[in-house]
């Protein structure tokens, strides 16, 4: 039989995102596939330069709508390093409690997705349900559900007072016991399991060579967790275990994801209940001296690097965001060598992508000519002044 | 006379009108069920708690805009709708919902017919797609010929057994009922402690006519995330309309179905009260009240399970489903043989 070829994007029920993934299939057989991404590039790294440290906190928070501690947080480290400023450690202690609520109501959003992708949509509105309640957290914390808008150079905005934080630790007791139910759900359900065991393998040396982050490396038995080996905030001051699986398939990252919502919502209750007393932020100066700084940070899908570039102004020079996204990749497209097609939304779904965080250029080709030529700015001038003449048209 | 009696027979009462209005209702209680399983509400705005949001929505798809691709070959995709809905009805009119019925509904052989009524809507879904000319649409028609070879059997075999308990020897041949759908009904309403024998029967029937109608777990011809909509991808308009109305009347024609072999059929003997035979309404609310507990089973099932692969739903069906039927039948056949009842 010939091969055909099935484009999975960039429109298509199973993503959430543009993003085109070309497969060819012999019957129902993955044999071929290629991926364009660049879809959802909105210009980012280079709206940082036009905008000051402080707004450029704020284009930060929109770089993920699921993550956007996780971008904000490593964005103001590196003001902090450049400015050699050390800020409270109740700040620090905040900035943790709400990288871990994000991770918590990440993973259960996770998880409620891939049961979506499997055609299990009552875990998909259970787990959606349950991620409300920590969404109430961040909203009672910061105000907002999503944009949390803590972070600022030198500390957090807001401060967690005593009567919320013994409300917050209620709510959590809630989560936790809904943790319980999803992890015995996600190791026990036969049609779950079946779907997930033993699919889209990733092997440990792929993984490694492949430069694999998060869950997705975890799970391939890697145990590289940067909160562990390079910590920021207040997680060297914190117990917490690094969970890893040794499976290599999807059931593997479903349960490094659950296990690690416990560990999350341990740190939430340790935080809450030994956060030190003190002020939560220093001020700092609008410019920032000149200087490179690199600060990495483990978002709910892994490892997350900015490298910053200051000229001693009020702007960056250069602002460098590497999501998880990008760097799961590769993996995944090894992991989906082979699959089934009815695997291929799960598999793509395992590295929780996010397309919009990862894009960060385009390359734009001419289809007709195959051609990808750019211009610069002065031959644009001329191009256009041409073809205006060209196509003049009136009184002119 | 009889030509109004038939007509009344086609086209209201049971025929299309009353088809309409409860293939909805089973589709609203199914949603209805799903959604609360769900921690949803379900439909809630039209009608009274939503009971009329299934008519609505066959009114929205009625005034769609009907796109035809243009490779496909418009003469058979445009009849396809009508032929699955035609057969759908049609084994509908086999069901003997009370006792008067028409010699051409309810005859010996009738389940037999009914089976393969039954099976045209999945071969025309399968045409459907293959004449969409839309990859999504091809992929979810070789699943959906592929699923039929799955649970066909297991459903056929399960159909069979209490066919084979209610038969009896008619002058040297066995005679399973005379395949006739209203006299093992009515065997099951006069031992009524048989029913139970069928338990594993009814379990697999149930399975398999959930593979039929493509539902959760073995929904994978139409999985949304992989394959869009299956064979229908390319359907839009008054086509689909047509083809949901039709997957309405196959759950409702299904359950039904197994309702009238499994749980003791709907045709009641004469009940008077005082001078008046009241069993044909009595029939009619058992009937209603059988076959949407069956719909409800099946939204039970829908709720509880993700989707299977289509490899798998296949291995499932020859490994578990169709040995338990044949077990199912060993037993009938040894009752028979030992028991005289």
């Amino acid at each position: 039989m010939p091969t055909i070829k099935v484009p999975l994007g960039p429109q298509h029920p199973a993503l959430k995102e543009p993003e085109s993934f070309l497969f060819e299939l012999d019957g129902e057989r993955v044999v071929g596939l290629d991926v364009r991404m660049g879809y959802a590039h909105r210009g980012i790294e280079k709206g940082f330069e036009a905008r000051t440290f402080t707004q450029g906190i704020y284009l930060a928070e929109r770089i993920c709508g699921i993550c956007s501690h996780s971008h904000t947080t490593p964005f103001v480290q590196n003001a902090e390093e450049l400015l050699k400023l050390e800020i409270p450690a109740r700040a620090r202690y905040i900035r943790t409690l709400v990288g871990e609520l994000e991770r918590i109501h990440s993973h259960l959003l996770w998880l409620g997705v891939a049961g979506h992708e499997v055609g299990f949509d009552s875990l998909f509105m259970y787990t959606w349900r349950d991620r409300e309640l920590v969404l109430d957290m961040l909203e009672s914390i910061s105000g907002n559900r999503v944009h949390y808008g803590m972070n600022c150079v030198g500390g957090v905005r807001r401060d967690v007072t005593a009567d919320m934080a013994a409300k917050l630790v209620e709510m959590n007791a809630v989560v936790l016991s809904r943790t319980d139910y999803y992890i015995k759900m996600c190791t026990a359900e036969p049609t779950f399991m079946a779907r997930i065991s033993g699919v889209g393998p990733l092997s440990k040396q792929d993984a490694l060579d492949l430069n694999a982050v998060g869950p997705m490396a975890r799970a391939s038995g890697i145990k590289r967790d940067v909160r562990k080996d390079d910590p920021y905030a207040a997680y060297g001051e914190i117990p917490f275990d690094v969970i890893t699986a040794d499976s290599c398939d999807i059931l593997g990252r479903a349960v490094v994801r659950v296990f690690e919502l416990l560990q999350s919502v341990k740190i939430v209750d340790y935080v809450l209940k030994n956060m030190p007393a003190g002020d939560i932020k220093v001020r700092a100066p609008r410019k920032i001296p000149a200087g490179e700084a690199i600060a990495r940070y483990e978002a709910p899908r892994g490892e997350n690097i900015h490298f910053m570039k200051s000229n001693g102004t009020e702007k960056p020079d250069r602002v460098k965001v590497r999501a998880p996204t990008y760097a799961n990749m590769p993996a995944t497209i090894v992991a989906l060598k082979g699959a089934y097609v009815a695997d291929i939304p799960i598999t793509v779904a395992a590295i929780d992508p996010c397309f919009c965080c990862a894009d960060r250029m385009v390359r734009l080709v001419d289809n007709r000519k195959g051609r990808n030529d750019l211009m610069t700015w002065p031959q644009l001038q001329r191009y256009s002044r041409e073809w205006i003449s060209r196509n003049r048209r009136g009184p002119h | 006379m009889v030509l109004l009696k038939v007509l009344l027979y086609l086209l209201v009462f049971p025929g299309v009108i009353f088809l309409f209005a409860f293939s909805t209702f089973a589709e609203w209680l199914d949603r209805k069920v799903y959604a609360r399983l769900q921690n949803r509400i379900g439909p809630l705005h039209t009608g009274s708690s939503g009971i009329l949001q299934p008519v609505a929505d066959f009114i929205k798809l009625l005034s769609k805009e009907d796109v035809v691709p243009a490779e496909a070959d418009k003469g058979i995709f445009n009849a396809l709708p009508l032929f699955s809905f035609a057969s759908a009805v049609a084994a509908f009119l086999m069901l003997p919902i009370f006792r008067v019925s028409l010699p051409f509904t309810s005859f010996p052989g009738d389940l037999i017919v009914i089976i393969y009524l039954l099976s045209i809507p999945t071969i025309v879904y399968f045409l459907a797609g293959w004449h969409s000319t839309n990859y999504f649409a091809m992929l979810g028609s070789f699943r959906n010929l592929t699923q039929l070879f799955g649970y066909e059997v297991p459903l056929f075999l399960a159909l069979l057994a209490p066919a084979m308990l209610a038969g009896a020897w008619q002058g040297g041949v066995w005679l399973p009922a005379n395949w006739q759908i209203s006299s093992i009904g009515s065997f099951y309403m006069q031992h009524a402690y048989l029913i139970p024998v069928n338990i594993i029967g009814f379990i697999v029937a149930l399975i398999a006519l959930q593979a039929k109608l493509e539902r959760i777990p073995f929904d994978a011809p139409e999985a949304e995330t992989e394959i869009v909509a299956g064979a229908l991808t390319e359907y839009s308009g008054k086509k689909l309309a047509l083809f949901r109305l039709t997957i309405d009347i196959e759950l409702v024609t299904g359950s039904a179905l197994i309702a009238a072999v499994f749980l003791g059929g709907f045709v009641l003997p004469p009940v008077m009260l005082g001078n008046i035979d009241v069993s044909a309404p009595l029939s009619f609310v058992l009937f209603v009240a059988k076959t949407l507990f069956v719909v409800g089973l099946l939204s039970l099932m829908r709720a509880l399970m993700g989707r299977l692969r289509i490899d798998q739903t296949v291995a499932f069906s020859w490994r578990w489903l169709a040995p338990l039927s044949l077990l199912q039948i060993l037993i009938a056949i040894g009752l028979k043989a030992f028991v005289r009842f």
